[in-house]
């Protein structure tokens, strides 16, 4: 037994020397020091890795059946719900699987504005993650063009459409995305390359930027207290323990298992959503002659095109739709300089003043409110309502250098309590 | 007028299938129809109906007939035998060998749509994306002279087809129908004195209102009754909800295993977390 552990202690030695994955492991699992008062919100990050992995494995599985072209794609489609073995359990794995990355990834950045996590020293690890967030939509954007359905087809028809409200060259431009006058084949082509090849790269890229920077600088916590100004004679910080198997097996693997019980609850009784999660009008073909009653993108992005939507008048010579898409965009953009417009001394809503949790609250209740309206068909009264949610979407970011900096916090513990 | 009252109440209880309120379209409340994906028998009866009344017109070009012989219990060779109707088809074939397009658009001015999936696309949001719709659909047939084929259905307004079924149900037609007026407090008015119904004569939508059909079948012009064409109803449209999602009993019953090992996997994955809380405190 010995000379066995010698020997196997031997291939390491002989690796380490050319390759650091003794000090990678330590460095990221065994010796990163994760402050020790994390709670419920901090599982959100591992199972959106482990959702990553979920669709990529699954993708790879349906790309084996799938077939990208305009007259077969649909029925490729339910040639995989039928005909190959466990095929529809790996669609509905990815089908859910991508309500369940963006439930996943909302949460994640939920944590992330609650706890303060994007302010100094940890604005890159915020804007590495925006950069995912924003791959992660332009995925879910191309794959939803991928089944051909009625609404797939119609919902990117919309949305490369927006393109068009670009001032002078926007019908140029809309022609050149789709690779033609009309959705078609090409487009689909396109989307398929960019769906299985160039944006799951990106997203694998960014994630693992996201988590190098990340543990560059280590981990916030609940009461973003800096943990690591308190540390042993070691040098190891004392209000932490190691990620791994701590946190891993501790933590993590049990809120892994809950989340799949979730997942597969929804996967195997309710696999649409009651039309949120795969929508009725997508069991058809696409149909370019053929509109459907209502065209609702799904639901995860339905609060940005609330905002689109909530854009009715032309100003400056531009017409309601550009100013609808300048406003969709600016309201991604904000989120990127989030950490400049905190004035806050404190990090967590823990400490900080009456203004920052009246005005948070508001957010999300207008974010909520703006995702359902987002499904449904507008009314005068359904826009008003839109445009003062869009309103406090806004106000909420520009106003925070303001409200940050004249609100009385609470001091902040030098220790994690107890 | 005892007789009267008879006549009247039996109007009301065949024309009154229980509408429920729920639209999808028009506004025409749907009927509630819970499918049974155990019931094979009708299933079976289902697909009988489908082959020789829709499949003239309508493919099912995902599926295959050898899955549904299987699915449905329907050995083979009987299916071979009794539901195949062109001699070409082999038993592995999917179900696609219904009109041509070409004669479809000659005689229709249109390709009648594929059925594989109608189920799903006009199913309920609840969790068993019940088929009312097609249920509804299926039973709301009417004569209109004005249509080109001399029908109309009411929860799809303007529908360019035939009703292939109007030999087993008979023909219906919009009637008006003396029905029990209702009192400010909702109840049903009645004389004070001989205790009958003080009834009101209703058409349209004001009968709709009511929960009560503006339909009624021409007497002696369909093979079965009333309760005979709603069970015919319910077997196709259950076959048709098969149809759409023919792995849907087995994805349920696998998800009952899942989740049951998963809250099995949860509960010592807890004990084992806890053995590292303990490590470290």
């Amino acid at each position: 037994m010995a000379t066995m552990q010698k020997s196997l202690q031997n291939v390491m030695n002989w690796v380490d020397e050319r390759l650091p994955v003794t000090e990678t492991y330590e460095k990221h699992l065994s010796k990163y020091y994760a402050p020790k008062n994390f709670n419920i919100w901090y599982i959100f990050g591992v199972l959106s890795v482990f959702v990553l992995v979920l669709q990529l494995v699954t993708g790879i599985w349906l790309t084996m059946n799938y077939i990208p072209a305009g007259d077969r794609a649909f029925a490729s489609v339910e040639f995989i719900m039928r005909d190959v073995e466990f095929g529809w359990m790996l669609r509905y794995m990815h089908s859910t699987g991508a309500s369940a990355f963006f439930v996943v990834v909302y949460l994640h950045m939920f944590r992330g504005l609650i706890y303060g996590s994007y302010k100094k020293p940890r604005e890159l690890i915020w804007i590495l993650g925006m950069l995912i967030y924003l791959a992660l939509m332009a995925e879910g954007f191309f794959g939803y063009l991928l089944p051909w359905g009625n609404m797939s087809y119609w919902g990117a028809q919309v949305i490369v459409s927006l393109v068009g409200a670009v001032p002078f060259w926007g019908e140029d431009l809309a022609i050149w995305v789709r690779g033609d006058f009309n959705m078609s084949e090409v487009a689909l082509n396109r989307f398929f390359a960019l769906h299985v090849v160039l944006v799951p790269l990106a997203l694998i890229v960014l994630v693992f930027l996201h988590i190098l920077a990340l543990h560059e600088v280590g981990s916030n916590n609940p009461d973003g207290i800096d943990v690591k100004a308190t540390v042993d004679h070691e040098g190891k910080p004392l209000d932490t323990v190691p990620f791994h198997p701590y946190y891993t097996i501790g933590h993590d693997l049990p809120a892994i298992v809950l989340f799949l019980f979730v997942f597969c609850a929804v996967m195997f009784f309710y696999p649409d959503g009651g039309g949120y999660l795969i929508e009725h009008p997508n069991f058809e073909p696409a149909d370019p002659l053929k509109t459907p009653e209502l065209i609702a993108p799904v639901w995860y992005y339905t609060p940005f095109y609330s905002m689109l939507r909530a854009c009715t008048y032309p100003l400056f010579g531009m017409t309601a739709k550009f100013w609808g898409l300048v406003v969709m965009a600016g309201a991604i953009a904000i989120l990127f300089v989030l950490p400049w417009l905190d004035r806050s001394p404190v990090k967590s809503i823990r400490y900080k003043g009456k203004a920052s949790k009246v005005f948070l609250t508001l957010f999300v209740i207008s974010f909520f409110i703006l995702g359902y309206l987002g499904t449904v068909h507008p009314t005068p009264m359904k826009t008003a309502l839109a445009q003062l949610c869009t309103g406090i979407y806004f106000a909420f970011f520009l106003l925070m250098p303001w409200y940050t900096s004249v609100e009385t916090t609470k001091p902040v513990p030098t220790r994690v309590p107890d | 007028m005892g007789g009267g009252l008879k006549n009247l109440l039996l109007v009301v209880a065949l024309s009154c299938i229980s509408v429920q309120v729920c639209g999808a379209g028009s506004n025409y409340p749907l009927m509630r129809m819970d499918p049974d994906l155990d019931d094979k028998a009708s299933l079976q009866r289902g697909m009988q109906t489908f082959m020789n009344y829709c499949f003239g017109c309508h493919s099912l070009q995902y599926q295959r007939y050898n899955r549904t012989a299987r699915d449905l219990g329907i050995p083979e060779e009987l299916m071979l035998k009794h539901l195949i109707f062109d001699p070409d088809v082999r038993i592995g074939s999917l179900m696609e060998n219904s009109i041509s397009e070409e004669n479809a658009k000659q005689w229709f001015g249109a390709v009648p749509p594929d059925l594989t999936l109608v189920a799903r696309l006009r199913g309920g949001r609840d969790i068993n994306n019940r088929p009312d719709w097609l249920y509804t659909f299926l039973l709301t047939f009417y004569e209109d002279t004005s249509r080109p084929l001399g029908v109309n259905n009411l929860v799809f307004e303007n529908v360019g087809m035939p009703h292939p079924l109007v030999n087993l149900q008979g023909l219906q037609q919009k009637v008006c129908k003396d029905v029990p007026q209702l009192a400010e407090n909702g109840g049903e008015m009645r004389n004070p004195l001989t205790n009958e119904y003080i009834t009101e004569n209703l058409c349209g939508s004001d009968l709709i209102a009511r929960g009560i059909s503006p339909l009624q079948v021409v007497e002696g012009t369909g093979q079965l009754t009333p309760e005979e064409y709603e069970v015919l109803v319910y077997d196709l449209t259950n076959f048709l909800y098969y149809v759409a999602e023919p792995i849907r009993a087995d994805r349920e019953r696998i998800g009952i295993y899942v989740l049951i090992f998963l809250a099995i996997l949860y509960v010592f994955t807890r004990l084992l977390a806890r053995e590292y809380h303990k490590e470290y405190h």
